[in-house]
Parts: C-alpha cells; sequence; structure tokens
C-alpha cells in the first residue's frame, strides 16, 4: 500500500522549516541537508508510528533532533566550530537587516549553551508551544522556558556591548565596507 | 583650606564606610561617570529583546522561504509511491 498522500505532503510541508532548525543545530548546510535527509528516511520508514491527526512538524522534529543528537554530535567540535559560519551558509540574507548586525546576530547566537539555542529556536522561531518544544527535546516544560529565558538574556548581553554610541561610528564603517566588498 | 575641611571632615566621620569623602583630592582623574542610567538600560533591554525576536525569526524564514530543495521533494516522492508495510 502506498502512502497516503495527505500525509506525503505533510511531510514535504514540514521540510523547509526542519531545513532550518537543521542548519541552526548543524551551523552548516550540507550537513543539515543530510541530517534532513535521514529525517525523512527515518520518518518514512516508521511511517506508521506516526498518528494521523497528530503533530506532524512535531513528529519530524523529534525525529530530526535524535538523529542529531546520537551521531552528529560525535563531530561536536566542529558544530562548536560553526560560529560565524552561518552567513556563509546562506544564499541570501534578510532585506530588513543589515548585514554586519545579522552577522553580529549569528555570532552571539552561536555563543549560546547547544540547549538554550535550540530552545530558543523552537519556540521563538519555529513557533512551537512550549509543550511542543519539551516534548521534542524530551524535558519539562519548566526546562525550556528556563532555557528560553537563559538564551534571550544571554543573546541582550552579547548583543548590547554592539549597542553602545562609541560603537555607532565603526558599525556604520563597517557596514559600508561590508556592502561594497560584496556583490 | 584643604588640610583643615579635610580634618573637620575626619571629625564627623564615625566610621571607615567613606573612602571617597576621606580622600577628595586623590580621586582618579581616569575614573568616568556611569554613561548608561538603569532607565536607559531597561529601554535598551527591551529594543534588544525586540530585535532578537526579529532576527531570529529572520534568520530562521531565510532558510524556510528556500522551500523544498529537489532532491528531497524526489527522495520523498520516491519512498511515498514504495510499497508500506
Amino acid at each position: 500500500m502506498k502512502l497516503d498522500p495527505v500525509i506525503r505532503d505533510q511531510v514535504l510541508a514540514t521540510v523547509p522549516s526542519l531545513r532550518a532548525f537543521a542548519i541552526s543545530l548543524c551551523g552548516n548546510i550540507d550537513r543539515a541537508d543530510d541530517l534532513v535527509q535521514e529525517t525523512l528516511l527515518r520518518a518514512l520508514a516508521h511511517i506508521d508510528s506516526f498518528e494521523p491527526g497528530t503533530n506532524m512538524p512535531a513528529w519530524l522534529f523529534t525525529i530530526l533532533r535524535n538523529l542529531f543528537r546520537s551521531e552528529y554530535r560525535k563531530r561536536r567540535r566542529e558544530v562548536e566550530d560553526a560560529e560565524g559560519r552561518y552567513a556563509e551558509t546562506l544564499k541570501s540574507h534578510p532585506e530588513q537587516t543589515g548585514r554586519v548586525e545579522f552577522e553580529e546576530f549569528r555570532t552571539a547566537l552561536a555563543k549560546l549553551p547547544a540547549d538554550q539555542r535550540e530552545a530558543l529556536i523552537l519556540v521563538g522561531a519555529s513557533g512551537f508551544s512550549y509543550d511542543d518544544a519539551a516534548a521534542i527535546c524530551g524535558c519539562a516544560v519548566g526546562t525550556i522556558k528556563s532555557r528560553v529565558n537563559r538564551a534571550r538574556t544571554r543573546l541582550a548581553d552579547l548583543l548590547a556591548i554592539d549597542s553602545v554610541d562609541d560603537f555607532g561610528p565603526d558599525r556604520a564603517t563597517r557596514a559600508v565596507l561590508a556592502g561594497g566588498g560584496r556583490n | 583650606m584643604g588640610e583643615r575641611g579635610k580634618d573637620d571632615a575626619m571629625k564627623h566621620r564615625k566610621t571607615n564606610l567613606e573612602p571617597v569623602a576621606e580622600k577628595p583630592e586623590s580621586q582618579d582623574p581616569m575614573a568616568r561617570p556611569a554613561t548608561t542610567s538603569p532607565h536607559k538600560e531597561a529601554r535598551l533591554g527591551r529594543e534588544v529583546q525586540a530585535r532578537i525576536g526579529q532576527q531570529l525569526r529572520a534568520m530562521y524564514n531565510d532558510v524556510v522561504n528556500q522551500g523544498v530543495p529537489q532532491h528531497l521533494a524526489d527522495l520523498v516522492r520516491r519512498l511515498s509511491d514504495q510499497d508500506q508495510d
């Protein structure tokens, strides 16, 4: 029997956000796509364990996260080397924020402990509820809330350093240089 | 005049807990007043939090907007057409 097209489309519809989450874990787009591919293989091989009507994104995110932690974490040193490489992995960057500011944000994000970064992205970017995020991470809801709060506080500290007025002219100069040096 | 004022000040001090008042003439010329008040820091905190949320979503949506790469779409369709047991 072939897979229900409704289920198949739910899987396909989740792939873009699955990739975004994978990149936030791996810090490298090629490895992230490998991780997504492996997640899809695993998920479709065990699609019987998915209950139709339940949360497909949460189910796939859980599989991807477990795969990452069991296999990809062996290459932990490389993962921690992800700082500053986010920008290279992307084809474009958001138009609403300047490139320099955007890269500063990525650098700050990369400095967070992995569990805090993960919780912040699940709740703040993927749009999961605290309950879903807790289920995905296999921990208590209170733990997720605490990680998100600590992540926000730490990011604010890291980014506030660059918000001091003294840094203004330097930031502007770097923005001009960054803009002029790239196509 | 400085010495006398200092002596008077010393007489009225009851504890050693006022080091700045004790030696006003030795103030560190390099010391600068704080540039950020608590109020400004609170405002900065809200601005930074708003920016964090915005940049987090921008970064994430940048990838989401790339859609489904062809090889992953092909993979899902191929596996979906296989017999499921």
